[in-house]
């Protein structure tokens, strides 16, 4: 969704330096902001854990003695319209967001390492098609791809995070394919051609590390995207269906209640937005060390 | 100058067919038939016959590549065997409520970005933090929630505004702001990290020396030069809205062309929804392509390279 915004590296060629550079900024200061991602992605990851940890109530039980209660001590976020837990299902709904998120992530990395990489390469063939490639992809807009892909496969939490993994492999893709660019042309893997390295031994100890330092940046700040996508999707109707407490399922089943509670309409909301605020941030910080940019 | 505007032609072109392209090969990898998929949920004696005709899929693989190719590059996408109509008719007669939806917000988050990051670039720490911090907070909301928020309290709570429909402006308002705030959250932020980088050239130095007032400088100067690599971005904001607008279309329950394709999802009406996504591709494709050449065109340091 993005990947216009690619901030693709110029400063790649000191990727040796780095980590050193990287040391540095981290003694100097972390700001509140990033620690404040930090630490709501951990909390989410322990609702993704052990969400019992958080809540009593079971998440998909009805008490229809408690029908669109407000919230209250023994509901904080109120009840639904068949008097579930809010908070609870919004805790539960961590699993499902996350999973599909990191999910479709995964095939985006998977998919657009290996085509990158191919990018990469020497071949003037391999670029041009692999990079036609991204450009054709990437001129689908997400929510519609996702439309496609669920037309031919079916609705379903699988099926949305394999739609939004196609959509966001030309953004691995592209980062991808300008590092190995770099690292094949940097000094050190010269000089190992120059020692007489195998071509197979220089690609895996030299080339795949330096290229996948890339990812695990680029990656973070995607969660978000993905995140942002998967929901969208959900509220559609497009991927988990009721009564799953997945926060774009929630929000939509709340729309019939607007006008006599707000409390189911909210709290997934927020939940959904501060996830991705908590990605971008934790994503963009990741990226701005690992770059050895300076943005104070 | 000439030769930049003609490789990038004929990179849209090879896009623009390499998705009709990946539409074919989509049809023809899944598994189970293509007059199968093409009926979706439907089946009465005689259809699949006819979708067989209509597509020629009897002839060699390569004869029917040609034929698809051509067909959909001539804008005829077939019948959608669900409504019993041309898709083209179909699309041409929801395009119009999601156009007018989807300009409409172009504008409005266009001019809230041009408003914003005018003010707040360049200014004092603090105001830049919060400026900051609502982009990045608008950037990440769904468009869907933003849409559930301002129903409740407009609609529902203040009634000022139609629950649904698409009938008169009043109903435009609130599905317009919906779409348009997400984007203009990153607008806002593309612009004003230009607007602050232009601030820096010595070309602003020398306009303060000149004794221009800040308003003249940032509003005359800094704005177009800045302004200028938005442009880049257009084909994007395109696709987004379109994207977009089949989400808040389903939030407001209006009619358009995002209703029609959900309905074809759900109800796997295959050339329904081929026909939307291609067209959105090759809007996109068309969008990005000719704000690349103006960029070209009108940025007078890439024309003497």
């Amino acid at each position: 969704m993005t990947q216009t915004f690619d901030t693709t590296p110029g400063t790649r060629a000191e990727q040796e330096v780095a980590p050193a550079r990287a040391m540095r900024t981290v003694r100097r200061r972390i700001p509140a902001g990033v620690v404040a991602s930090g630490a709501f992605i951990a909390l989410l990851l322990v609702a993704v854990a052990a969400p019992g940890l958080f809540t009593n109530y079971d998440p998909l039980a009805g008490d229809f003695l408690s029908i669109l209660k407000a919230p209250d001590a023994a509901h904080p976020f109120g009840t639904d319209r068949l008097g579930r837990d809010v908070f609870a299902r919004t805790v539960y709904g961590a699993r499902y967001s996350l999973f599909i998120g990191i999910g479709a992530t995964l095939i985006s990395v998977v998919f657009g390492v290996l085509l990158g990489i191919l990018a990469g390469q020497k071949s003037r063939l391999l670029d041009e098609t692999n990079s036609r490639l991204f450009d054709i992809v990437s001129s689908f807009p997400t929510v519609l791809l996702a439309m496609l892909v669920v037309t031919f496969l079916g609705q379903g939490m699988f099926n949305i995070a394999v739609a939004v993994g196609l959509s966001g492999i030309p953004k691995f893709g592209r980062v991808v394919r300008a590092q190995t660019q770099l690292v094949r042309n940097a000094d050190y893997v010269t000089h190992a051609h120059i020692y007489g390295r195998g071509h197979i031994e220089i690609f895996f100890r030299h080339l795949l590390p330096n290229v996948l330092v890339a990812v695990p940046v680029t990656a973070t700040v995607f969660i978000g995207s993905a995140i942002l996508a998967v929901s969208g999707l959900s509220f559609l109707g497009l991927g988990p269906q009721p009564p799953t407490p997945e926060w774009g399922v929630m929000l939509a089943e709340s729309r019939d209640t607007l006008r006599v509670a707000w409390w189911p309409g909210v709290f997934p909301g927020v939940a959904i937005t501060l996830t991705v605020i908590a990605f971008t941030v934790f994503g963009n910080y990741l990226q701005d060390v690992f770059e050895g940019r300076d943005n104070s | 100058m000439w030769r930049q505007v003609l490789a990038r032609l004929g990179a849209s072109l090879v896009v623009a067919w390499g998705s009709i392209t990946v539409a074919f090969l989509a049809l023809h990898a899944l598994p189970g038939q293509v007059e199968d998929i093409l009926a979706g949920d439907l089946d009465y004696p005689g259809l699949r016959e006819a979708i067989a005709a209509e597509w020629g899929l009897d002839r060699g693989i390569g004869e029917q590549y040609v034929a698809f190719v051509t067909r959909i590059a001539s804008g005829d996408f077939g019948m959608s065997y669900e409504l019993r109509q041309p898709v083209t008719d179909v699309v041409a007669s929801q395009l119009l409520p999601t156009v007018y939806l989807a300009a409409t917000a172009g504008i409005l988050a266009f001019s809230i970005a041009v408003v914003l990051a005018t003010l707040t670039s360049g200014r004092g720490r603090v105001a830049r933090r919060i400026a900051s911090i609502v982009e990045l907070t608008f950037a990440s909301t769904p468009v869907f929630w933003i849409g559930i928020l301002l129903l409740m309290v407009f609609s529902f709570n203040l009634r000022w505004f139609p629950v649904s429909g698409a009938e008169g402006w009043r109903s435009l308002v609130l599905p317009a702001i919906t779409l348009a705030l997400p984007t203009a959250g990153l607008l806002t932020q593309v612009l004003r990290d230009a607007i602050e980088k232009t601030l820096d050239q010595p070309f602003v130095t020398t306009l303060r020396a000149r004794g221009l007032s800040e308003r003249q400088i940032r509003v005359q100067h800094v704005l177009r030069h800045a302004a200028l690599p938005m442009m880049t971005l257009g084909g994007w904001i395109i696709g987004g809205l379109l994207g977009g607008a089949v989400i808040t279309e389903k939030v407001f329950g209006r009619p358009g062309l995002g209703t029609t394709t959900l309905n074809a999802v759900l109800s796997h009406d295959v050339p329904v929804v081929l026909a939307v996504v291609l067209l959105a591709a090759f809007i996109y494709v068309a969008a990005s392509t000719i704000l690349d050449v103006l960029y070209v065109i009108i940025d007078p340091r890439l024309k003497a390279q």
